[in-house]
């Protein structure tokens, strides 16, 4: 088979698969050679991001469903096959990660001076495992590499990181263990719950099980809810299930914590938008005010907390946490610009948090601190530093124009919106957006703070008189991020209308009335409302005998 | 030149500022400081031209089809939502041109005013490290405060909105090596955000409840039904008075509150002349802070139709215009009078919106541009004289020193403190008259004679700024004498043509002549009938109106005469007799501390518990201690396996061990002891069985014997 062909036909295997064959290749180079190491992962690392492009040429805006299907069969005896494909949703979040993870190779260059090798190997082998967990279109496949990923992750943390790093990775690696065992749980629940149903056809199949769930009764749907709750809630973090994150992200090396806020708390966000609030639509609905209200307390929770911080990651970290709730608001409000909010801010988050931690970074690799007290007045030494930092942490705090504006407004406007009778649950969404909005003037307050005791004033401490600023390497891993904050700002509509059809889906699944209901009053002037013509609801079609491409 | 290029590139217009701002912003660092002034200051030039170019377009076109609407692109595509009572609809947002009449006063405002504050800051900031960075933000600014004004939608109107204020906190902290400079930035930004928060709250209700967020589809080719806010607001289909429109404009006066500087939120102003002088002239005096009274008359139609919100805003407006002008009266720093006077002027405009009396608000708007421009570019031109002294107690007797400025200042004085003809005496005025002649409530007699006072005082602060500034003797200190010097050219020149403007920027707006009234008269026309006053001709109440305001302002301004020049020293004394009084406003009301200790250090101390929250009950409690539980649990089934179960095992082997005991002691594995135990036992058959019948024999042996 020809590789044009492969691309052709298993585009996400060969997307998924690229950073594994690096990995694989760097196994057989000896060690002492770390510059053939660095050279290669970088390689490899561009080489994913480079495949994952065809996807944005051949992707059939507006279909519903998922497309670039491969299905396989895999563990034939239980039903679990190797199952991908993408729709919009992860289509955004694979693009993320393709291109997160080459721009974290490329900023351990300098930062990572032992065991080379197997730093490149373990990232690479993250990247794979991150990729399959947005393509895995088979629940058991979607478990295996929920769980793989965590091991390499384990181990940047605990032998990459700094003083706490063992402390940290236990920590990580234990809570979100607990987590998914609940999942499984769950899905071996959801399983049998199938095989009973469709009387011993036993499958893994998304799809098929979506359709199946949607029947079990209400208490069951809850239950199963909460057990997929805990693994998903952990990953995002969601209040109060965080504290993992602070820890994990200031012990973790730079391209650790950038691939963690970048792309691993978005398989959290993941799961709900993928599992939990289409399958278990009664109980989304029954809990949602509940997730809504978790999702301000995160907020505003998250962003007080941050101001206290000495630690620049921690802080960093913390805002991570009041960021996600903005999402996971989004989320379980149940509207359509609340979902598409949701996804772009997921997508936003990557951006301006992987961004910031590739800022802390560059501060960490010239003075190995990061504490906040330790800096003042940088911008004298390194202006095209201060540029990019400042332009960051506007993208970060709303600044119109730039990424993060866009998805939150669209996200609390679609939380406004939520009334006791749109979605039939009690939640009035005026309340939750005013108390986020409240979030927004914290956001100010803690990033332009941070901004000032590290970049303002006079320099204090004789040893940040002379540091160098922005080197190439530094530049090539910022400024692609700085434009894709400044064009999301700018121009969403590209991003946001491969969003539309899944946001639109889920609403049509959880909350069918939402596209039914009709006025009361309609205003004199005649405002027409349309129905989106998207084919929202066709999500059904049951297993697939073959792969659709 | 066909007779649509203008209004068909009015796009343009904020993107000639942008443009070079990026020029600045990537490269600035290498270019000349000629390059920098001239691409900085041409683009805003350039800006001015196409704007002129635009409003002459539009004002050849009949009254009634004065606006023009040009969408650029697409800005946030359609997403499906549901309305509050409506059902079903879809929102989106363009990027979106709007010139109307409203529209065509603010870009010609911002653009002439704004190039001639450019021009001015060539001079001022040339011998200011960050040249380059400066005129780049400034650009930045321009480009924002286009797009504020221009945008034809509310959320467009948001990103100039919050564009603005980050010029602002950019430029407030220019001078970041100064901690107070950044955070006077910080403050303003955060202060500002406040209110922003009210502003995006009331943007997602109007676009709830009204179903769009563009504010009106005239203009627009091939629409041929009109549902943009303000049509469906002009529509009937909303009665006056109803909560949810109370509530929407509340909202929007919340955002206004905080970027115009109105209380509670003006706080952030007085600080943010940390800022270069003419970014002071510029943003915190002729333009941005005026977006909030902008915003307001271009959602007028909401406003009329939410008579409650009206009533708050001129409270407000009157209260923030007198409270400020205290403060103004004793402040010993040049720009800080000025700053006050700001936020007391914008009061006077908030209290005409307030009335209902758009056209006075907006008209005194644009004079007020004119002249504070002008003063705190004329105090920009005394600091530099002083190299950079702002404390008027350190100054006087400047006025034969440096003429133009001081000149130019008298100018804009007489225009502030309503001097006829001046500009500010016209547009001042009707806000009096117009704030006398609500007759619903007698609130407004109140509110009249609140500004009346504020009138006074208003002549007061200022003349006692010229007086201390300009005449008396010379406080100026020793050294700084030397250089006292006039400015240069290029700085001069804005100081006359604002000063021109000064004198003669009122006469298009008196009252009942008013070309300007004419003019607006399309984008302020009441909702219906009875919510617009009724034309009341020119009377000779309103002459003696204008006779009252005159004396009072006269009376100010010899007051300050009295007190700063005829009699000496009478200002301390007074302070020293009525010192609690004086203390209090001087220290402007202890309001920043008050809210330091009730807003900020409580924030602060809510983030400190928090912390110590998350560390010791989530963190330490929740997490460590189920880690520690479970470690204790294991510890404790291991005490268990150990003790219980593998005690059990144990026991019984110890057991077996103890009943084993006397067998082990003789086994002991020792072939010498086994030898040793042989041979003993050999011995004792050697006894038994040798023994025993040997003592037999011996026995039969003795018995034998």
């Amino acid at each position: 088979m020809d590789v044009i062909r492969l691309l052709d036909t298993n585009l996400l295997s060969v997307i998924m698969f690229t950073p594994l064959a690096g990995a694989i290749l760097l196994m057989f180079i000896p060690g002492r050679l770390a510059n053939a190491h660095r050279w290669i992962a970088n390689l490899f690392g561009f080489a994913g991001f480079l495949v994952s492009l065809p996807l944005i040429g051949s992707f059939r805006l507006g279909t519903p469903g998922f497309q670039f299907r491969e299905e396989y069969d895999w563990i034939p005896s239980i039903g679990a096959k190797y199952s991908l494909g993408i729709d919009g949703l992860s289509f955004v979040l694979v693009l993320l990660t393709t291109a997160l993870g080459a721009i974290a190779i490329l900023s351990s260059w300098n930062a990572i001076q032992t065991r080379v090798k197997e730093f490149y190997i373990l990232l690479l082998l993250l990247q794979t495992g991150m990729l399959g967990v947005f393509m895995s279109l088979d629940f058991f496949l979607f478990y295996v590499f929920w769980e793989v990923m965590l091991v390499p992750m384990y181990f940047l943390i605990g032998v990459w990181g700094s003083d706490r790093r063992l402390y940290a990775a236990i920590k990580f690696f234990l809570y979100t263990l607990v987590g998914s065992v609940v999942m499984l749980l769950a899905i071996l629940r959801i399983y049998f719950g199938y095989m009973s149903e469709h009387a011993g056809v036993y499958t893994f199949n998304i799809q098929a099980l979506l359709e199946s769930t949607k029947t079990f009764d209400p208490s069951l749907q809850q239950w199963l809810f909460w057990g997929l709750f805990f693994a998903f809630a952990i990953k995002v973090p969601m209040f109060p299930f965080h504290t993992w994150l602070p820890d994990a992200h200031t012990e973790a090396p730079t391209a650790g914590s950038v691939i963690l806020a970048g792309v691993l708390l978005k398989m959290g966000t993941y799961g709900f938008l993928r599992f939990s609030v289409p399958m278990l639509p009664e109980a989304t609905r029954h809990y949602a005010w509940l997730m809504m209200v978790v999702s301000v307390i995160a907020i505003i929770y998250g962003a007080l907390v941050c101001m206290m911080q000495k630690d620049m990651k921690r802080l960093i970290a913390y805002s991570s946490v009041s960021h996600m709730g903005f999402c996971t608001l989004g989320i379980f409000a149940l509207t359509p610009m609340g979902l598409e909010g949701s996804i772009l801010q997921q997508l936003n988050h990557g951006i301006s948090t992987g961004a910031l931690f590739l800022i802390v970074g560059v501060l960490y690799e010239r003075r190995h601190t990061r504490l906040i007290s330790e800096f003042g007045g940088l911008s004298t030494p390194m202006p095209n530093y201060a540029t990019i930092y400042l332009i960051i942490t506007l993208s970060s705090l709303g600044m119109p124009l730039l990424n993060g504006f866009i998805g939150e407004f669209l996200i609390l406007r679609g939380t406004f919106e939520v009334t006791g009778f749109s979605g039939g649950h009690p939640a009035n969404g005026k309340y939750f957006a005013a108390w986020a909005v409240a979030g927004i003037v914290l956001g100010a307050a803690y990033l332009l703070w941070l901004y000032q005791r590290v970049m303002f004033g006079r320099i204090t401490n004789p040893a940040n008189e002379k540091l160098p600023d922005l080197n190439v390497r530094e530049f090539a891993c910022l400024v692609p991020l700085v434009l894709a904050a400044l064009w999301i700002g700018i121009y969403p509509a590209p991003v946001l209308q491969y969003l539309e059809e899944p946001a639109n889906a889920i609403v049509q699944r959880v909350n069918p009335e939402y596209f039914s209901a009709r006025a009361a009053r309609v205003p004199a002037a005649g405002i027409v409302p349309a129905l989106p013509d998207s084919g929202a609801g066709e999500h059904s079609d049951l297993p697939p005998a073959a792969p659709a491409r | 030149m066909d007779s649509r290029y203008f209004l068909e590139h009015i796009g343009w217009i904020p993107l000639f500022p942008l443009a070079s701002a990026a020029l600045m912003l990537l490269f600035g660092r290498r270019l000349p400081k000629a390059a920098v002034s001239v691409a900085c200051v041409g683009s805003v030039f350039v800006s001015f031209l196409y704007a002129t170019g635009a409003v002459i377009q539009l004002s050849a076109r009949p009254a009634e089809d004065r606006v023009f609407q040009k969408i650029l692109f697409e800005w946030i595509p359609a997403i499906p939502y549901h309305g509050a009572g409506f059902g079903l609809s879809q929102f989106s947002a363009d990027w979106g041109m709007l010139l109307d009449p409203l529209s065509s006063v603010m870009i010609l405002v911002v653009t002439g005013v704004g190039f001639l504050i450019h021009l001015y800051s060539v001079g001022y900031m040339a011998h200011e490290g960050g040249y380059y960075r400066f005129f780049g933000y400034l650009n930045l600014f321009m480009f924002s405060m286009l797009t504020l004004v221009l945008g034809n939608n509310l959320l467009l109107l948001f990103v100039g909105w919050e564009g603005v204020g980050l010029c602002s906190y950019l430029l407030i902290g220019f001078f970041f090596l100064k901690k107070s400079a950044s955070d006077a930035g910080k403050k303003a930004f955060v202060v500002n955000r406040v209110g922003d928060a009210g502003f995006l709250l009331g943007i997602f209700l109007a676009s709830t409840v009204l179903g769009t967020i563009r504010f009106t589809d005239h203009g627009l080719e091939g629409v041929s039904k009109f549902a943009g806010m303000i049509d469906v607001l002009r529509s009937g289909a909303f009665h006056s008075g109803e909560a949810v429109l109370t509530a929407m404009a509340i909202l929007f006066f919340i955002g206004a509150t905080g970027k115009s500087a109105q209380i509670p939120l003006y706080t952030w102003l007085p600080d943010a002349m940390e800022g270069p002088t003419p970014v002071s002239a510029l943003i915190h005096a002729a333009t941005m802070v005026t977006a909030g009274v902008y915003m307001v008359t271009r959602m007028n139609a909401l406003y009329q139709l939410a008579p409650d919100a009206m009533l708050t805003v001129a409270v407000i407006g009157g209260l923030t215009a007198f409270y400020a002008a205290t403060m103004g009266l004793v402040q010993n720093d040049i720009k800080r009078v000025l700053a006050y006077s700001t936020i007391s002027q914008l009061g006077y405009m908030f209290l005409a919106l307030g009335v209902g009396a758009f056209t006075a608000g907006i008209f005194h708007l644009m004079t007020h541009a004119f002249f504070k421009a002008l003063l705190f570019l004329g105090s920009g031109s005394v600091i530099h004289a002083l190299s950079g002294e702002q404390d008027m107690q350190k100054m006087g007797a400047l006025w034969s020193k440096i003429p133009t400025t001081a000149r130019t200042f008298l100018v804009a004085s007489l225009a502030i403190a309503g001097i006829p003809p001046l500009a500010g005496f016209f547009s001042k005025d009707e806000i009096l008259w117009r704030t006398f002649t609500r007759e619903e409530s007698s609130i407004y007699k109140v509110l009249y004679v609140v500004a009346l006072v504020t009138a006074g005082m208003t002549a007061f602060y200022i003349f006692r700024l010229v007086f201390l500034t300009f005449f008396g003797k010379s406080r100026v200190e020793h050294d700084v004498e030397h250089h006292i010097h006039e400015s240069t050219h290029w700085m001069c020149l804005p100081l006359r043509i604002l000063a021109v403007l000064s004198i003669v920027g009122g006469m298009i707006g008196i009252s009942h002549f008013s070309l300007f009234e004419f003019w607006l008269e399309p984008v302020v026309a009441p909702v219906h009938a009875a919510a617009g006053a009724a034309e009341v001709g020119w009377t000779m109440g309103e002459a003696g109106m204008m006779l009252i305001s005159v004396f009072v302002a006269v009376g100010g301004i010899w007051l300050a005469y009295y007190i700063y020049l005829e009699r000496e020293g009478l200002a301390d004394q007074l302070a020293a007799r009525w010192k609690g009084l004086y203390e209090l406003v001087f220290h402007k009301y202890y309001m920043d501390e008050v809210y330091d200790s009730l807003f900020v250090n409580r924030t602060v101390d809510l983030a400190t518990a928090l912390g110590d929250f998350d560390r010791g009950v989530v963190d330490g409690l929740g997490v460590d201690g189920s880690a520690s539980a479970t470690r204790m649990t294991s510890r404790l089934s291991m005490w268990w396996d150990r003790w219980i179960v593998d005690g059990l095992v144990n026991l019984s082997g110890t057991i077996v061990r103890f009943a084993s005991y006397p067998v082990r002691v003789l086994q002991t594995g020792l072939v010498q002891s086994y030898a040793l135990v042989i041979l003993f036992g050999i011995l004792l058959l050697l006894v038994v069985y040798l023994g025993v019948p040997a003592v037999g024999y011996l026995r039969a042996l003795l018995h034998w014997a």
